[in-house]
């Protein structure tokens, strides 16, 4: 077998491989694959025919190579990824999508590494997929260097020939936390580097392995990118909210709603809204495909969601609480503690304001006063 | 009989109290009056059930939560609340572009002209010092509240967008696609959120001071401010309807 699982040792021109056959020559049965196709066409959202579609996409086009990038990061996509449900998804693609290049998985190092990517861009250009998990430090070519290159060169390399680029992980969509204020190496997102081409972005701390699978069955079986919404992720997994997803949710419309973690209502399993879950401002896929084969996500186990698919959310205030604080006016103060000041600050003013106009009101009234009757302070002959 | 009435007035006193002449004017027409009672409505409903969305009170029930939808319908009120304050506002726009009188178009809110900056600074030292206004010459807004009520519909431009930006996420409605993709700009929700929130106090902050100020200058003017909203009709001195006119003096 010329396939290595981690791709360096096989022979990169050859193409003649399909997936299907890759599969067969690892044991695996057509009743297997065919459960692999419904599965991942279920996922991405396909109707029944869409099934025969994905099947014939593996059994008939050439494993695409594949690069893998790692930059700032903590590696929680590739873990989420090989930890997706079906055993499958991890076999297949990560180990026959001919990975040619990652940091984390791949046998060799050193000289042999450089060699293996730089020949995969040399001899696939244009042909290879490219996913990026994290963010690219642009405050120090230092930071994240391999072989005398600084990251953005390493990724402005890379994301010269690729065919389609997939941004894994809210590193590589919008920065995490390594981007938070005061962002010290200045984690840059791919999307704002590499401004030529369409990055899909899958955020999420991590994103859910099978919604990272489905994006790349999705490319493979249609040689397309998967619709996108106006923030490059797939509508497919991005176009809903956890909140209206979520098994809670009657609670929420009912008003019942945990007040602390202990109470009579987070027993008996009442909506986390106000124990500061981001639920309603999370576009996720959490509340129907859930985690570790679809065993349970973080509201089901009884913490609010905290929102880690959404830009900046380090920096949207505290976890457990909805309302930020008000920029300014310290650490506790938020919108409705400075409206409510406001407000009362402009009660008294107008309260002052009365008094000095009813004490000046001979002066202010002047013409005014004058010029109008007041029939019972006239001395009128009227009958 | 009225001859003889005023003749008794006039021969006591017309010579010694040199009376002051009103005209009435009908300023604002019945669609001006119906956006303005609208909204009034609109943005109590608003505050209220969006403050309650933003901090609901804690109920303990023990039925369960199928049998209520209190929450649900609070938010149910909000969005048709903001639906009718949306085609309220647009409608106020567009009247202020192409159908309005000479006092509710658009150029009435923005200050282009010298003499209306001048008149926006006596408004200020007659409402901040309580200064006699005697260059008080609008008939409609004054120059002051005209360009007031300019930020404000900025404002509430961006409360209805962010709102917007809210709904997007539960609705495929090209409307709300229209009014919700520019607060994608702010990157996420959360932040959407809290411009939301925040500007309602903006609003609530604007209408106190504004109800006070109407009653402050009805009573120290005297031109029916208040009741214009109300009737259409203000009183406006003689003297400055002759110069708004062109007769002269």
């Amino acid at each position: 077998m010329k396939y290595h699982p981690f791709g360096i040792v096989g022979d990169l021109n050859d193409k003649s491989q399909s997936i299907y056959e890759e599969m067969k020559q690892r044991g695996y049965s057509r009743r297997d694959f065919m459960k692999f196709a419904a599965t991942m066409a279920a996922f991405i959202g396909l109707e029944s025919s869409g099934i025969a579609q994905v099947a014939r996409a593996m059994e008939t086009k050439q494993r695409p190579p594949v690069i893998w990038m790692h930059f700032q990061e903590c590696t929680c996509c590739s873990e989420s990824f090989i930890r997706s449900s079906h055993p499958i998804v991890a076999d297949i693609l990560l180990d026959n999508i001919s990975l040619n290049y990652t940091e984390t998985l791949q046998a060799a190092s050193g000289y042999q590494a450089e060699k293996s990517l730089h020949d995969t861009i040399k001899n696939s250009f244009g042909e290879y997929i490219l996913l990026i998990e994290g963010s690219v430090p642009m405050a120090n070519p230092g930071y994240c260097m391999i072989g005398g290159k600084s990251a953005e060169e390493i990724l402005n390399e890379v994301a010269e020939g690729a065919k389609a680029i997939i941004a894994w992980g809210s590193c590589a969509s919008n920065g995490c936390v390594q981007s938070a204020k005061p962002n010290p190496t200045k984690a840059t997102p791919i999307h704002k580097i590499i401004k030529n081409k369409r990055i899909v972005r899958v955020p999420g701390c991590p994103p859910i392995g099978e919604v990272m699978a489905g994006v790349i069955v999705h490319l493979l079986t249609f040689e397309r990118l998967p619709e996108l919404d106006n923030q490059g992720r797939p509508k497919t997994f991005y176009s809903r909210r956890v909140h209206d997803t979520c098994y809670r949710r009657p609670n929420y419309d009912a008003g019942l709603f945990v007040e602390s973690w202990d109470d009579e209502g987070a027993r008996r399993g009442f909506c986390l809204y106000k124990m500061g879950c981001r639920g309603p401002v999370t576009y996720n896929a959490c509340g129907i495909t859930k985690w570790n084969n679809g065993t349970s996500f973080p509201i089901q186990s009884g913490h609010g969601c905290i929102g880690c698919s959404e830009a900046n959310f380090w920096d949207s205030g505290p976890l457990y609480k909805h309302m930020s604080s008000f920029p300014g006016f310290g650490i506790e103060s938020n919108a409705d503690k400075v409206g409510l000041y406001a407000a009362g600050a402009a009660t008294a003013g107008i309260v002052a304001h009365a008094i000095a106009t009813n004490i000046r009101k001979n002066k202010i009234l002047d013409s005014n006063v004058q010029n109008a009757r007041d029939v019972e302070s006239e001395d009128l002959d009227i009958q | 009989m009225k001859d003889q009435k005023t003749d008794m007035i006039s021969s006591a006193a017309r010579s010694k109290m040199n009376f002051r002449t009103m005209q009435r004017i009908y300023v604002f027409q019945i669609p001006t009056r119906a956006f303005h009672w609208i909204n009034v409505l609109c943005v109590t409903s608003l505050s209220i059930t969006g403050y309650l969305i933003a901090d609901p009170p804690a109920i303990l029930h023990s039925t369960e939560a199928y049998t209520l939808n209190w929450f649900g319908f609070n938010r149910y009120i909000h969005f048709v609340s903001g639906w009718v304050f949306t085609v309220n506002w647009a409608f106020r726009i567009i009247w202020g572009f192409f159908l309005g009188n000479r006092w509710e178009k658009w150029k009435n809110f923005i200050p282009t002209t010298k003499a209306r900056w001048k008149e926006i600074k006596n408004v200020l030292l007659q409402d901040i010092l309580l200064a006699e206004n005697k260059q008080h010459v609008s008939i409609g807004h004054n120059a002051l509240a005209g360009f007031t009520y300019f930020l404000l519909t900025s404002i509430i431009i961006l409360l209805i967008f962010t709102g917007f930006g809210l709904y997007i996420g539960i609705s495929d409605g090209w409307v709300v696609a229209l009014l919700g993709w520019p607060s994608s700009w702010f990157g996420n929700e959360m932040f959407v959120r809290f411009l939301h929130h925040l500007l309602m106090w903006v609003i609530l902050l604007f209408a106190m001071i504004h109800i006070y100020l109407v009653f402050f200058h009805d009573s120290v003017e005297g031109r029916g401010e208040i009741s214009s909203i109300i009737s259409g009709w203000k009183f406006i001195e003689e003297k400055i309807w002759r110069n708004y006119i062109g007769k002269g003096k």
